[in-house]
């Protein structure tokens, strides 16, 4: 009876884990949220985009301040290919003084984001990805179709010692009209912060 | 329970806290790889583990210690062993997680894992971990559960560790 119990309810756990959020070929909805400049911003509002690489992170993660300048990096180099880097701070600002929208705006001027740093306001957008941690990436396509979930890179802690690009493959891979391969990554991070 | 066991591992519980003695680095075990690591999730005898991966970065891991601490206070006479694994930076060791240590007055053992391709292990702790942490493992032999969430309150990681620990007393 136990055991039986204990299959049900990994189950219902399963279950409920898979529905969680998009998975790989799911269209995500579009979003309208405050950038750091003050104007709204919705994939929408990107003329001539061939995708949006869609990255959870926020100010006070270590592991999210670690890949920076990375990010930075992959805007500039992508975004003109059509991949521009939208970053969404999904965390509760209350929870987080260090993730405030006034230090977003301090963040990004003080590292001169080229890319959108947005508050997900009210925290409605992060669980319909399916959001779990900072830093979190959702590679979609033309038609904000998921084509890529994870990591950045191999090696959050040290830049130097990057092996495999995941995100920057799977972009190559979306530019070359290919499927990303892996399609899923996974990598540490903080638990994105929320009262409920 | 076998009686010499029982008592070897007594002898174990009583030596192996250290209580009051100052956290060094040396005192902390530090793994490069997961590969290395990878036995203390695998330990196949009738004591229960508690496995926490935390780091001293990590907000609501530092605010769930003092609850793991207190259980292994509680259950300090029982086969049960709480182990701490830091995803503290290198440079952190030092600097950050040693003091933080002493000044919690952290008795649990604490081990360090600096391997930082964790897209290779993340799924050989638990298929089911997001990558998110504090994550935290309980298990005895085959017997396992994987919790990737935050304790308020010693009582909630209790009802959990007396799953394992109640059941070595029945049998």
């Amino acid at each position: 009876m136990n055991k039986f119990f204990i299959g049900v309810m990994l189950l219902i756990g399963g279950m409920l884990s898979a529905q969680s959020g998009y998975n790989i070929g799911d269209t995500a909805a579009d979003f309208s949220l405050k950038n750091v400049d003050g104007e709204m911003v919705s994939l929408s509002s990107y003329e001539g985009a061939k995708g949006y690489v869609i990255v959870f992170t926020c100010n006070h993660c270590p592991y999210a301040v670690m890949y920076e300048d990375r990010l930075v990096e992959l805007h500039n180099k992508y975004a003109v290919q059509g991949y521009p880097v939208v970053a969404l701070m999904p965390n509760d600002t209350e929870l987080k003084p260090d993730d405030s929208f006034e230090n977003m705006q301090l963040r990004a001027k003080e590292k001169q984001f080229p890319f959108a740093y947005l508050l997900d306001e009210g925290q409605k957008v992060y669980p319909l990805f399916g959001a779990t941690k900072t830093p979190h990436v959702y590679l979609l396509d033309q038609d904000r179709v998921v084509r890529y979930i994870g990591a950045i890179d191999d090696s959050p802690r040290a830049a130097a010692e990057v092996e495999e690009r995941f995100l920057e493959d799977a972009i190559q891979a979306l530019l070359a009209g290919e499927m990303p391969d892996p399609a899923v990554t996974k990598a540490i991070g903080c638990s994105i912060k929320s009262k409920s | 329970m076998n009686r010499n066991y029982f008592i070897v591992l007594v002898i174990l519980l009583t030596l192996s806290p250290l209580s009051g003695q100052e956290w060094t680095i040396d005192r902390i075990a530090q793994y490069e790889t997961f590969d290395e690591l990878e036995h203390i999730l695998e330990y196949d005898n009738d004591t229960t583990y508690l496995i926490n991966f935390w780091a001293t970065w990590c907000g609501p891991c530092v605010k769930e210690l003092p609850y793991i601490e207190a259980l292994n206070k509680k259950y300090k006479d029982q086969a049960y062993k709480t182990i701490l694994v830091s995803l503290d930076m290198r440079k952190q060791l030092g600097n950050k997680l040693v003091p933080f240590l002493n000044k919690e007055q952290i008795c649990s053992e604490v081990v360090v894992l600096l391997d930082g391709k964790a897209h290779r292990w993340i799924d050989r702790v638990d298929p089911s971990w997001s990558g998110a942490i504090p994550i935290t493992i309980v298990y005895k032999g085959q017997q396992r559960e994987f919790h990737e969430t935050e304790f308020h309150t010693t009582a909630e990681l209790e009802e959990i560790v007396n799953r394992f620990i109640k059941k070595s007393t029945n049998e």
